[in-house]
């Protein structure tokens, strides 16, 4: 575990949000309550070095109503969904489902993400598609280096170069297609991804 | 025989070469591919992670489109469309299918990974009899990542922890596939762009094990572990203090290779690690 710090409250502490296992598990089943905390899935999970919770410590507290703690945490935006963990659990607790579900829970809580990029990542990605329908990475790259940050940062840095090189490189051996293909159902595409529908979602 | 294919965005454009490939061999083997009209996105990690609803409605359009053709099965290329196709098809059948607003039809064809469609006997057996010029002398070890296999419950695979469908490919095209621990390990995916200190630390690894285990390439079958293992080489050997050169083939390029097929070193041509010199030295 690194130096990271996993923001506990007072409040949270000293008055648990016991609806937070119940809220969770309306959108699951995740099994969180079945949880003996053996950490098979911290023990085989690639990331703990970039966490600030181990996985068995987000379902504890989970368990025991830390709500902030575990919708602020950089663990549930750093796991890269391997799925090591569901796989290997003795007792069938959805982990990766569950840090999904964490982060769509910490977004509609509006609790700011501690890893900004990931997030920005994300929409981006989301963005782009609903635009053709497919993903375009002509656009996709660009865009998501510019709303990120990285690429000002890097910029500064002086650390652009590496990234020019490759996408040179890339396009030199042909690995863009330049004319992006939009399809039929683009509008089906933006209508699954509209955000009114995922008010609904959650009502 | 006739089948329906999911291409998924990809392979339309930084894995060009896997698609070239894949195109070939099945030209090749006499497999006729039909593209599923008017696909979509899957809606692969970004959908997942942060719109659960929708991750299941992207993928759900998707079989049902499928479902118009009448082939039984559907070849998935890209591992990341095939867990989120499998996912959403366990999805719409559970018990939890009234939440979404998609129905599935109940036609859809069988969701192949598709390393693992080619390691069936009976694929192995068509591709073993069109090996023209076999891998002799190349030794590799096969890299699987974590998308065709996790969870078992949706992938339906039965090998999570030591899968062998190309191990058991490499083998028939007359290569040797070493035995490694990390076949299953991370790449780090899509945090490449987000973060790629923790993709350095990740695929260095796999490199540093590679080499140790005596490889001299990897054989990949996901194009997002493709470009990671291929695209940085340079810069994590950096990072690791290390010189790493292994060639990051997809195993449909080496069936390309063993069954003769032309295009080959055009599709190798557009890897960012050179990976034709090691064919050139044994002779390939």
């Amino acid at each position: 575990m690194n130096e990271l710090e996993p923001r506990f409250s007072k409040s949270d502490t000293l008055y648990p949000d016991y609806r937070l296992a119940g809220e969770l598990e309306a959108f699951g089943p995740f099994n969180t309550q079945a949880c003996f905390q053996c950490c098979k899935c911290t023990n085989g999970c690639p990331v703990t070095f970039a966490m600030d919770l181990y996985p068995d410590q987000v379902i504890r507290l989970v368990l025991i109503g830390q709500r902030k703690a575990v919708l602020s945490c950089h663990t549930i935006w750093v796991c890269s969904a391997c799925k090591t963990c569901t796989t290997r659990c003795p007792n069938e607790v959805k982990i990766t489902e569950l840090m999904d579900c964490l982060k769509e829970l910490a977004i509609q809580d509006g609790v700011p993400c501690p890893q900004p990029q990931i997030l920005t990542l994300h929409e981006t990605f989301l963005d782009n598609i609903k635009k053709r329908g497919r993903l375009f990475e002509v656009s996709f790259l660009p865009s998501y280096l510019l709303r990120s940050g990285e690429f000002t940062r890097k910029w500064r840095q002086g650390r652009w170069q590496a990234d020019a090189k490759l996408g040179l490189q890339m396009i030199r051996k042909g690995k863009f297609s330049p004319f992006p293909k939009r399809i039929r159902g683009t509008q089906d595409v933006r209508r699954i991804l509209s955000p009114s529908r995922r008010e609904k979602n959650s009502s | 025989m006739k089948a329906t294919y999911y291409p998924g965005c990809f392979l339309q454009g930084t894995a060009k070469e896997y698609a070239e490939s894949i195109l070939e061999i099945c030209k090749h083997l006499n497999i006729q591919l039909e593209e599923v009209p008017d696909w979509n996105c899957c809606g692969a990690t970004a959908a997942h992670s942060i719109d659960h609803r929708a991750s299941i409605e992207l993928a759900g359009r998707n079989l049902n489109l499928a479902a118009e053709l009448p082939h039984a099965d559907m070849l998935v290329p890209c591992p990341m469309c095939f867990n989120r196709l499998k996912t959403a098809s366990f999805a719409l059948q559970g018990e939890q299918k009234e939440r979404y607003h998609i129905g599935l039809s109940d036609s859809i064809p069988a969701i192949w990974d598709l390393a693992n469609f080619f390691a069936t006997e009976d694929m192995l057996q068509l591709m073993a009899k069109q090996v023209k010029k076999p891998l002799d002398g190349l030794k590799v070890v096969c890299y699987y990542g974590c998308m065709a296999y996790r969870p078992q419950k949706i992938t339906e695979a039965t090998d999570v922890e030591n899968p062998l469908s190309m191990d058991r490919i490499i083998e028939r095209l007359g290569g040797t596939a070493l035995s490694w621990p990390y076949k299953t390990d991370c790449c780090g995916a899509g945090q490449v762009l987000s973060r790629q200190d923790m993709v350095s630390r990740l695929v260095g690894k796999l490199y540093d094990m590679a080499q140790r285990v005596g490889a001299q390439a990897v054989v990949v079958s996901c194009q997002m572990c493709q470009a990671n293992l291929d695209m940085y080489q340079t810069s994590i050997g950096v990072d690791w203090g290390k010189q790493f050169s292994l060639p990051i083939y997809f195993f449909s390029e080496l069936m390309g290779l063993a069954m003769d097929v032309k295009g080959v070193r055009k599709w190798l041509a557009r890897h960012i690690t050179n990976s034709l010199s090691l064919l050139n030295q044994l002779g390939l």
